[in-house]
């Protein structure tokens, strides 16, 4: 430590800023989580096992996880492609379909629940084709899936794009004249080298579909043991009063969140790592 | 393997980068593209390589049409001034990348690419860093795996776009100097571009001299630098004096000196300017045979020459660069009234040199 903070910088007061900023952060981001720990404690251990291995409780993490993955998953691929088709070609309202990409970013998530909503019941503008076919997708974990894509859609295309538009031209140039093919440029030369952007922007996604609550209540239906998201568990819990209840709950989906970011990184240290980044 | 340039033209909206170039590339020979930035060059390159399509004219491999065909079919190996690199392979695979993604049944096995990768990385002295990343390695390196990446693929013809120039003094030097031996050995037809003189005249067995889209000058090193056509080629290979005066009888006046041509000059009385390069300039303390008189301004005696400034009573300023015996011949102070003899010079009337 001492080695560091004798180091010369231009910025003077090193000291005081990492104090600041780290008492900041501690008040921020650790203080919350500290008194979550702190308030499942008080329920025992036995009363936690008890609390968050209910069949509810399990259905609904299950469906919390699951369906955020599912959206990662969609928007990684569909990301990657908007990503792509705004930076490689150039068509008229190009800049209009750029704007609209922040659009879920940018609204708030019960608008955004209630149009999804219109849309894909029974008797919706979509709802009603699909309806006939089968195909159910308000008020089941279709429809929460189908909101999780709309609000984690702008994560994947944002950090992808940048990158996509660094890539040198040369680089396929290069590519070209070793006598590759354009499959064989992309599959080797492009998509390594915007992988571990992908990455990241999947992992923002998939951290923001775990936590949405907004868009997927009115999409959802909530009907226990089916549509039911984890945080709708931990509102209902709040509602009658079982504090103790509800962030044993919440404690789960930390632990949870905190284990696929960790698994992310990995996986992302991982690819820096092979591609000599570090 | 021959290269033939028939008229090509490129214009890139209204800028005319090439206009009606036409040139032939001998086979075997190494070929430097000089000039300014913006004359072309580059684009010339590139359209050698096929990463660029002309406007009109030709391009012939070997006698045989190629204007049309893909790069990929030309085989061309391209070296970048950014080296182009694939950062997120290893420098074997960097090298091996031309070999692997050959289609199944003309690619090499496993194990003979592996053969052919450790020598080409043994040729350019780096089998040591086959299992590197770009990013780990120096500037020089970087260059010198981006050709053994394309020499892998056995090209017939390799181009080079400003290979060194992203590299430092030193760096350049030995490197060049390392790219003739390498060219001595392989005698594979290269063209490379570069804006340094130095480095084309070191290098190449002939350069192309280029300016606004045409051809200057073609030659070897020591003709283009002895006998330059145009006044563009004069001051682009290096630092000059200009001298306005006219050309009558056989002599070039300047003022009230003249100066005998050795060549037979236009009898006529034309317009003319004598470009003398520094080294070319003399000092006396006589008038005989003197271009110009002037006052000793600055003596710059730094290093195995003395850069002597002499400021005429009108015109610009002459520099002069003498041997330190010279000079202590000589033994000249600052402020001193002398003449300045040239051993030779270079006239020309508007862009016809006498």
């Amino acid at each position: 430590m001492n080695l560091i903070a004798k180091r010369y910088s231009v910025l003077p007061g090193f000291g005081l800023s990492l104090g600041y900023a780290l008492f900041w952060l501690g008040l921020i981001v650790l203080l919350p989580f500290a008194a979550l720990a702190l308030n499942a404690s008080t329920l025992g251990w036995t009363a936690f096992i008890e609390q968050v291995s209910a069949p509810r409780v399990l259905a609904s993490l299950q469906l919390s996880f699951g369906a955020a993955l599912i959206a990662a998953s969609v928007n990684a691929l569909m990301g990657f492609l908007v990503a792509w088709v705004l930076v490689r070609y150039s068509f008229p309202g190009k800049r209009f379909v750029d704007a609209l990409i922040d659009l879920p970013f940018a609204l708030p998530t019960a608008v955004a629940g209630i149009a999804l909503t219109t849309i894909y019941a029974p008797n919706g503008w979509l709802g009603r084709y699909l309806d006939p076919l089968g195909i159910k997708v308000a008020f089941t974990p279709l429809g929460i899936v189908v909101a999780l894509i709309f609000v984690s859609l702008p994560f994947v295309v944002r950090t992808v794009q940048p990158v996509l538009e660094d890539l040198e031209k040369e680089l396929e140039e290069a590519a070209t004249c070793l006598g590759a093919g354009r499959w064989q440029i992309f599959r080797r030369v492009i998509f390594p080298a915007v992988l571990p952007a992908l990455l990241t922007g999947s992992a923002m996604a998939f951290a923001r579909a775990t936590g949405e609550f907004g868009s997927v209540i009115f999409i959802a239906g909530n009907i226990p043991l089916v549509s039911e998201i984890a945080p709708l568990i931990i509102i209902s819990k709040l509602e009658q009063f079982d504090v103790a209840g509800a962030t044993a709950v919440a404690v789960v989906m930390l632990a949870l969140s905190f284990f696929v970011l960790f698994l992310i990184n990995l996986l992302q240290w991982w690819t820096a790592r092979r591609h000599g980044m570090k | 393997m021959s290269i033939e340039i028939r008229n090509i033209e490129k214009r890139f909206g209204n800028f005319t980068a090439l206009d009606k170039v036409s040139l032939t590339v001998e086979s075997g020979e190494l070929l430097a593209l000089l000039g300014p930035s913006g004359c072309g060059k580059t684009t010339l390159l590139r359209i050698i390589a096929g990463l660029e399509q002309p406007d009109a004219g030709q391009v012939l491999f070997e006698g045989r049409d190629a204007t049309h065909q893909h790069v990929a079919e030309r085989q061309v190996g391209f070296v970048f001034q950014h080296y182009a690199l694939f950062r997120h392979m290893t420098v074997f695979d960097n090298v091996a990348f031309g070999l692997t993604v050959r289609p199944r049944k003309v690619r090499p096995e496993a194990g003979e690419i592996r053969e052919r990768v450790m020598q080409l990385l043994k040729m350019v002295q780096l089998d040591w860093l086959a299992d590197a990343y770009p990013a780990q390695l120096s500037g020089g390196q970087r260059q010198r795996i981006a050709l053994a990446r394309s020499l892998a693929v056995e090209p017939r013809v390799l181009l080079l776009d400003e290979p060194f120039g992203a590299l430092d003094a030193k760096v350049r030097k030995d490197l060049r100097r390392w790219l003739r031996k390498l060219h001595d050995d392989m005698h594979i037809t290269s063209v490379f571009v570069t804006h340094d003189q130095e480095e084309a005249l070191e290098v190449s067995d002939r350069v192309v001299v280029m300016d606004h889209g045409h051809i200057e000058q073609v030659g070897r090193p020591d003709d283009i630098y002895e006998q330059p056509a145009t006044p563009f080629v004069t001051r682009f290979l290096g630092d000059v004096n200009l001298f306005h005066g006219r050309v009558e009888d056989g002599r070039f006046t300047h003022g009230d000196f003249a100066h005998a041509l050795s060549t037979e000059a236009a009898a006529g009385n034309e317009q003319a300017v004598a470009y003398v390069r520094p080294h070319d300039l003399d000092l006396a303390r006589a008038r005989d045979g003197a271009l110009a008189a002037g006052t000793v301004e600055h003596i710059h005696a730094v290093g195995p020459l003395v850069r002597v400034e002499v400021v005429p009573e009108r015109g610009d300023a002459i520099e002069v660069v003498l041997g330190k015996e010279r000079f202590r011949e000589l033994a000249l102070v600052p402020g001193e009234q002398v003449y300045v003899t040239a051993r030779k010079l270079a006239v020309f009337s508007g862009d016809y040199a006498i």
